[in-house]
Formats: C-alpha cells, sequence, structure tokens
C-alpha cells in the first residue's frame, strides 16, 4: 500500500484518491472486526462500516478517481457481505479457521516459491524478455534440488544444484530469444513441457515408483530466540524456514539493486529502450543473458523451497501453476519487487485459507483448492491498465 | 492513467481493447503460413533425434526403443508387407491411434484457430475438461432419450460448455486487456479442482451405484448416448465415430477461417491488430469470438473422447492429467500443424501415434518402460514447440534464402542450413 500511496501525495486530487484508499481499508475492517480476536456478534457493526466505505468510495468516484471509488466499493460490499457472514457462523468455527498467527505463518510458507518466481520474472522481464518458463525453470529446482540434496547429502549443495539446473533451462530460453530471435512466449511455453519431461524422466529412472527417501536433508528452519517463546509471533515468525527470510531479504536487495545502482539502471535501460542503451555502451544481449540466467536461478530457488525446504519429497509436476501465478504477481505488483511481494503474500494467504476453510464445509474442501487460481484470475483482469509492462519487452533486439 | 500503447507488449498490460499492440504470437501467426511441408518434418525429425539423444544418456538403445514405440501404434497395419496375424494387432493399436487422434485434433484446432488471430490458448485442457464434465452429466442423466438425439444434445452442450469456459478468457482479453496465457492456465487450473470437487466422494455429481460409494467417480453414461464404434470390437474400445465428428471440423475450420467473413477478419486481426481496427474491424469482438470457438472445439474434444471411450470421470484422471493432458498437446500438434486445418490433422495423427505407442497398454515393457516413455513424450513435445518457436527465423531465412535464390542458387541450402 505504502509504494502505491506515494505517487498520491503528489498528485492533485488528493482528496478523492485518499477517500478511495481510506474505503478500501474499511471495506477489511467491515470484515476483520466479525472476526477473532474482535469477534463482533452483531451484524449491524460490519453492515454499518462497509456503507461507510460505500461512502467514501462514493465520494472517490465523485472526484473522478474511478477505478479506486470502485474498489472501495466493492470492498464495502465484500467486507459487509463477508462480516454479516461471520457473526452468523459459529465462534467454534471462526476460531479454527482464522487462527491469524497460523495464517500468518502458513502464508509466508505459500509466499515464498512465488517471491522466488516473481523476483525471477522481474529479472527477466525488466531486461526485456518475457519469461513464462518459470514454471517449468521452477520445477526443474524442485527436482534437482532435492536430486543434489540426496546424491552429495546436503541441503545446500542440493540448493546449488537445483539453481544450476534452473539456470541451464533459462539459459536454453536465452540463447532461443535472444540469439535466434524466437517467439518469447512460444519458447518460453515449450521449456514448461521440457522441465515436465525432463524432471519427470530422471525422477521414474533413479527413484522408480518407490519416490524419493524420507531422509533427505532439508533447508533448516531458523528459530529466532527472542521471538520464538511470544505467543503470536512465536507461532507467525518464530520458526520460518531459511529460505522464506533469504526471499524477504531478497526483494529488499533487488529493489535496491534495480532502483539504486548503476547495473539496475543498466538492465532497466536495456528493458524499456535497448537501442539507447547499446548507444551509450550497454550491451543489450549480455545482459539479458545474465538477467534471463538469473532469472532461471531465482525461480529454481523458489522451486527448490518446495521440494527440499517444504513439503521434503518430489512428485511430478508439483510446481502445479505456482509460476504462473508469481508471473501474474509480477504484473500485479507493476514489475517492482516489493509489488510483487505483497501480491504473492495475496496469493499466498489466499492458498493457507483454502487449507483451512473446510472447517466450514468439509465436503467443499476440494473446491477450495480453486481458490488461488480464481483469486489470481481477478487481480489479473482487475489491475489491468494500471499496470504497465517494460517497454521493450517480447521484442527481440537487432543490432543496427 | 492512460499510457501509450506499445507494441510488442506481450504480458498483461496492454492496456485494454483500445491499445492492443503486435503480439508475439501475431507475428508467429503471420509467419507460420509460409515455408511449406519442409519446416514441420525437419523440426519434427530433430524432436525426434534428440529425444533419442535422451535415451541413449540413459542407457538404452534408441533404435529398439522407437522400433517398439512404432509398433505400438498400430501403423505397420498400412505396410502391405504385414502378415496377417500382426495385422490383427495392428489394428487393434492403430484403433487406439485414432482414438487418441480425434481428440487431439480438437484440441490442436482449439490452438490453431487463436494462434491466427494472435492469440496463445493455453487453455485448452481446461476447456476440454469442462466439455467433458457436462457430457458425462447429459450422458448419465437423460437415459432412454432416443439415441441421435442424446448424442447430440450431449456433444452440442460439452462444446458450449467450452466456449463459455474460453469465452471467459477472450472476454478478459477484450475488456480489460488481461493476457492470455496467464488467464487460460488459471481456468485450467479452476476447471480440474471443479472437476475434483464434481465427482470426489459425497460431491453433487459422484455415482449414485450403492456398490461404488467408496470411489470418487462419476455414473457410466447410458449406452442410449454412447457414440457407435464402426472399426472393432465395441466391448475392446473399437473406433468409435468421434473422428468424424474431428474431420468434419477439420472442414469447418477451414471454411471458417478461409471462406467466410468472420475468418478473412480473424486472419486481419491476426496479422496486425492495428491496421484491423483502421480497418473497422472490432478487435474485442474477435477475441471474445474466437476464443469461445476455440473452447468448443477443444470442449467438442472433450465431450467425444468421453461419450466414445471414456464412459465415465475419475477425479484422479482428473488431477493426473492437470499438467499432461491432451489439451496441452493441442499446442504442439497446432505449431507443428503450422496453424492450418489440414497440418494440424496430419500433426494430431503422429502425435496421437507417439502417445499410443508409449502407452502403459502398447509398449513392451521389457525394451523401454513406459512410465519413462511418457516424459520422452513430454520431452519430444517440448522439443517441437521449442524448435516451431525459432521458426519466426528459420523461416526468415527461408524466405531470404528464395529470394537470393533468384539471384543466386547457391544460397539455398545455408537457410535450410539453419533449421538443423
Amino acid at each position: 500500500v505504502s509504494t502505491a500511496m506515494a505517487p498520491a501525495i503528489q498528485a492533485r486530487s488528493v482528496q478523492p484518491r485518499h477517500a478511495g484508499w481510506a474505503g478500501i481499508g474499511l471495506g477489511v475492517i467491515a470484515w476483520f472486526v466479525a472476526l477473532p480476536p474482535a469477534l463482533v456478534r452483531s451484524p449491524v457493526v460490519p453492515i454499518l462500516i462497509g456503507l461507510l466505505a460505500m461512502t467514501a468510495g462514493a465520494w472517490a468516484i465523485y472526484g473522478e478517481e474511478k477505478r479506486l471509488g470502485w474498489g472501495a466499493v466493492v470492498a464495502g460490499v465484500v467486507g459487509a457481505v463477508g462480516g454479516i457472514a461471520s457473526t452468523q457462523s459459529g465462534v467454534g468455527n471462526l476460531k479454527d479457521v482464522v487462527t491469524w498467527s497460523a495464517l500468518i505463518a502458513a502464508t509466508l510458507r505459500y509466499a515464498t516459491p512465488l517471491v522466488f518466481g516473481a523476483l525471477g520474472g522481474i529479472m527477466s522481464e525488466r531486461s526485456g524478455v518475457i519469461n513464462v518458463g518459470i514454471e517449468g525453470m521452477m520445477l526443474m529446482g524442485a527436482f534437482f534440488g532435492i536430486f543434489g540434496a540426496d546424491l552429495l547429502d546436503s541441503w545446500f549443495l542440493g540448493l546449488l544444484v537445483g539453481m544450476a539446473a534452473g539456470g541451464v533451462l533459462a539459459s536454453v530460453h536465452a540463447f532461443f530469444s535472444i540469439n535466434l530471435r524466437a517467439d518469447q512466449v512460444v519458447s518460453g511455453i515449450s521449456l514448461n513441457f521440457l522441465a515436465l519431461g525432463i524432471t519427470g524422466y530422471i525422477f521414474l529412472d533413479h527413484y522408480g515408483d518407490q519416490g524419493t527417501p524420507d531422509n533427505i536433508p532439508r533447508v533448516p528452519d531458523i528459530s529466532i530466540p527472542g521471538i520464538k517463546n511470544l505467543s503470536f509471533f512465536g507461532d507467525a515468525i518464530g520458526k520460518t524456514n531459511t529460505l522464506t527470510w533469504l526471499a524477504l531479504i531478497g526483494v529488499v536487495v533487488f529493489t535496491v539493486f534495480l532502483f539504486r545502482t548503476p547495473r539496475g539502471l543498466r538492465l532497466r535501460s536495456v528493458g524499456e529502450h535497448p537501442r539507447a542503451a547499446e548507444t551509450v555502451g550497454i550491451s543489450v544481449p549480455r545482459t539479458r543473458y545474465i538477467a534471463v540466467v538469473m532469472s532461471g536461478m531465482l525461480a529454481a530457488m523458489g522451486g527448490a523451497y518446495l521440494s527440499i525446504g517444504f513439503v521434503g519429497s518430489f512428485n511430478q509436476g508439483m510446481t502445479a501453476g505456482r509460476g504462473f501465478i508469481a508471473l501474474a504477481a509480477v504484473i500485479f505488483g507493476k514489475w517492482r519487487p516489493g509489488g510483487a511481494l505483497g501480491a504473492a503474500l495475496l496469493f499466498g494467504f489466499s492458498t493457507a485459507l483454502a487449507q483451512r476453510l473446510p472447517a466450514f464445509s468439509p465436503s467443499g474442501a476440494v473446491l477450495f483448492q480453486a481458490l488461488p487460481y480464481v483469486l489470481t484470475l481477478i487481480a489479473v483482469a482487475g489491475v489491468i491498465g494500471r499496470s504497465r509492462p517494460p517497454a521493450a519487452v517480447g521484442q527481440p533486439y537487432v543490432k543496427e | 492513467m492512460t499510457e501509450e500503447p506499445k507494441p510488442g507488449q506481450a504480458l498483461a498490460g496492454e492496456g485494454g481493447p483500445e491499445a492492443v499492440a503486435i503480439t508475439p504470437a501475431a507475428r508467429l501467426a503471420a509467419y507460420v503460413q509460409g515455408g511449406g511441408v519442409i519446416v514441420p518434418v525437419l523440426t519434427a525429425l530433430l524432436a525426434f533425434l534428440v529425444g533419442g539423444l535422451v535415451i541413449l544418456v540413459t542407457g538404452h538403445n534408441p533404435f529398439s526403443t522407437y522400433k517398439a514405440i512404432f509398433n505400438g501404434t498400430g501403423l505397420n497395419w498400412f505396410f502391405p508387407w504385414t502378415s496377417s496375424a500382426d495385422r490383427t494387432t495392428a489394428a487393434l493399436n492403430l484403433q487406439q491411434t485414432l482414438i487418441t487422434t480425434t481428440p487431439l485434433i480438437l484440441t490442436g484446432l482449439a490452438v490453431a484457430f487463436a494462434f491466427r488471430c494472435g492469440l496463445f490458448n493455453i487453455g485448452g485442457q481446461g476447456q476440454y475438461l469442462v466439455g467433458s464434465y457436462v457430457a458425462v452429466w447429459v450422458g448419465a442423466s437423460f437415459a432412454g432419450m432416443p439415441r441421435l438425439l442424446h448424442i447430440v444434445l450431449a456433444i452440442v452442450l460439452a462444446a458450449l460448455a467450452g466456449a463459455a469456459w474460453g469465452g471467459i478468457a477472450g472476454l478478459l482479453k477484450a475488456t480489460v486487456g488481461a493476457h492470455e496465457v496467464i488467464s487460460t492456465i488459471m481456468l485450467n487450473w479452476v476447471a480440474v479442482w471443479v472437476g475434483a470437487y464434481l465427482f470426489a466422494l459425497n460431491g453433487p455429481l459422484q455415482n449414485t451405484d450403492p456398490s461404488q460409494q467408496s470411489v470418487p467417480v462419476s455414473n457410466d453414461i447410458a449406452a442410449s448416448a454412447k457414440l457407435p464404434v464402426f472399426w472393432g470390437d465395441p466391448e475392446l474400445q473399437g473406433l468409435h465415430i468421434g473422428l468424424f465428428i474431428a474431420l468434419a471440423a477439420v472442414v469447418v475450420f477451414w471454411v471458417l477461417l478461409n471462406r467466410s467473413t468472420t475468418g478473412y477478419e480473424v486472419r486481419a486481426v491476426g496479422l496486425n491488430p492495428e491496421a484491423a481496427r483502421y480497418g473497422g474491424i472490432s478487435v474485442s469482438r474477435n477475441y471474445i469470438l474466437v476464443m469461445a470457438v476455440c473452447g468448443a472445439f477443444a470442449g467438442l474434444g472433450g465431450g467425444i473422447d468421453l461419450l466414445g471411450w471414456q464412459f465415465h470421470i475419475a477425479t484422479n484422471d482428473i488431477l493426473n492429467s492437470a499438467n499432461v493432458g491432451l489439451g496441452f498437446f493441442g499446442i504442439a500438434v497446432a505449431l507443428l500443424g503450422r496453424n492450418t486445418a489440414s497440418g494440424t490433422a496430419v500433426a494430431a495423427l503422429l502425435f496421437g501415434a507417439l502417445l499410443t505407442g508409449t502407452s502403459q497398454r502398447n509398449l513392451d515393457p521389457t525394451i523401454f518402460e513406459p512410465e519413462l516413455a511418457t516424459n520422452l513424450t513430454l520431452i519430444i513435445q517440448g522439443l517441437v514447440v521449442l524448435i516451431v518457436s525459432a521458426d519466426v527465423i528459420v523461416l526468415t531465412m527461408l524466405r531470404r534464402g528464395r529470394g537470393l535464390f533468384r539471384r543466386r542458387p547457391r544460397a539455398v541450402p545455408t537457410a535450410e542450413a539453419e533449421v538443423s
């Protein structure tokens, strides 16, 4: 929210914009008050707050902040309806589903591979190469991460092997899109099939029907001594995987790199205006090569997190569309690491919620699995127009 | 808020219908119409060659493996020297190959039609799945209906369901500019989980057989909804008339694209959406229409598969097909077939044969394990798509080569060499 607020302060129409954001915030609160720990049991309260949110939205629409205003109106309606529904359902169920500390911990777990994938996507697309092969590179990291960890008996070496495998697959994409000037979307999609085939082939050839063994070294969790014993924070972030912390640190480092260093500026210039970049002496193909290979390695880290960080085993096609959700996070986050982190957390939260919702309806448990994909679809549909990709993305560069 | 329309914006952010750019897919769609049959043949050969290397590197014999796969396809039925005993087996295998070819033609057309409009439809699998859900529901519901009516009803509704599913992606593309690659992938997964829910234990469409209540599978369709078998034993998965429906769809595809106003508009948008708009064509309308037609093709494929030989749906099969279903093979089929009607049909036969030859049922496990072969098929599929992605450059070179050919005949072989 803070990054989106920043331009608002400079904008001419400050008031309606603030009203819009306030409306969205009120919409969230309308639902929040009916959930633990507040647990307001009267439906009047969420209705009132929801109406307030809609009023703020209407004010924003009146002040020509149409998109934000409509967002606030929708947030008000959703918040009020959700709040009313929550007041009508059992307190026991609510407490089962909405345990914030556990939800936060699960959100971080599910968001981690998405953050890595999104950082990879930003890296590649900022350099001007579309990478829809993130999914495949993630899968390479997942399999070769666990394969390496098993053979070399070290999670760290396994992680490196996984990253190398993702980098190799990415270099194929780099060669095809930079040297052969291939269609980048088609080339990227082909990598997903290749990764499925390659990982499935070696997995079955090596492990057969047995699957990966149980005693493979895993990426350790980090328990923070001071926080571990606190009741709320201890459950939420007291025991979090090393790779999750690495992903969060990665977002900060990558933001600084992209917007505060000369190399980051070069990377962006190649993605925005390659000819101008070439004119000042930046090698467009070289920059793009490095970016694409790095993007594969980042995505592979997300995959390795799935196999040796989170689950502890591998099964075929285990990335299950996460690479594409990561790409959606890139778009939703406007090609900025911080924005992508926010989107990844949102999608991760929806997965975490989907795992806990069956408390309300056991028969619907399977259907809730679709929630992250539906949310991604809505997010991608809702954000368009406000989100602008790097100007030269998808265009092969021809040196004159 | 409104940004300048930028050419080549591929992933999202195309700023709504008023800012449609020349997508890479559009560029490819424009190029792939040329090149003749030589490039697809080389593409397939190269993919099989690399696949052979994979077999070799992992310690198997590529020649005996490919021979075993070929024997499983039943294509030796066409050879005059095949003995009559072998011919009986070959006929059974060939029926399987053609049964797989049927939906592949349709999922291939679903991808090819979108490509001709400059769209990349990766949602064939989802559209195929919703088609089969509707077909199993209609097929199992109205028992006692006249056969022809029952079949037509099930097939039409399956196609409409697919059209609706594909239409969502088209609508999102046309109205808010959501890129179809991401939206169709998401729709695939939604279709997968909806199906896993529908036919799960205690799910709304789980079977009603008291002895089968612990099995997450749908009801079997009624006999009146099963497609007639015209070659082979109906009890042993003979070849059903769905093949003719698929071939009819190939003709419809060709006529629609090449002999109708709609097809003209679709191709115009595919070649250059900006120019099409200046020519008075509604680009948004075409995006919605095309994705719906694509969905109808794929949904038809799902419906025919179900009415022809599957007869019921198990949640396991749905979940297993989430990454490797026939809808995805449609991409390789369409691209190898250069997004043309006849090319798609031929490429579907190739992949139908490959999938059948590597199946659990048809591949001799003493020579090569079928599970490995399934992944080999994925690798070959990926290689085909990868090589075709670079066809743009190959075709440019071929074209330049031809241009040079008129002046300097020796230039042609260099262009050909670029392919390998």
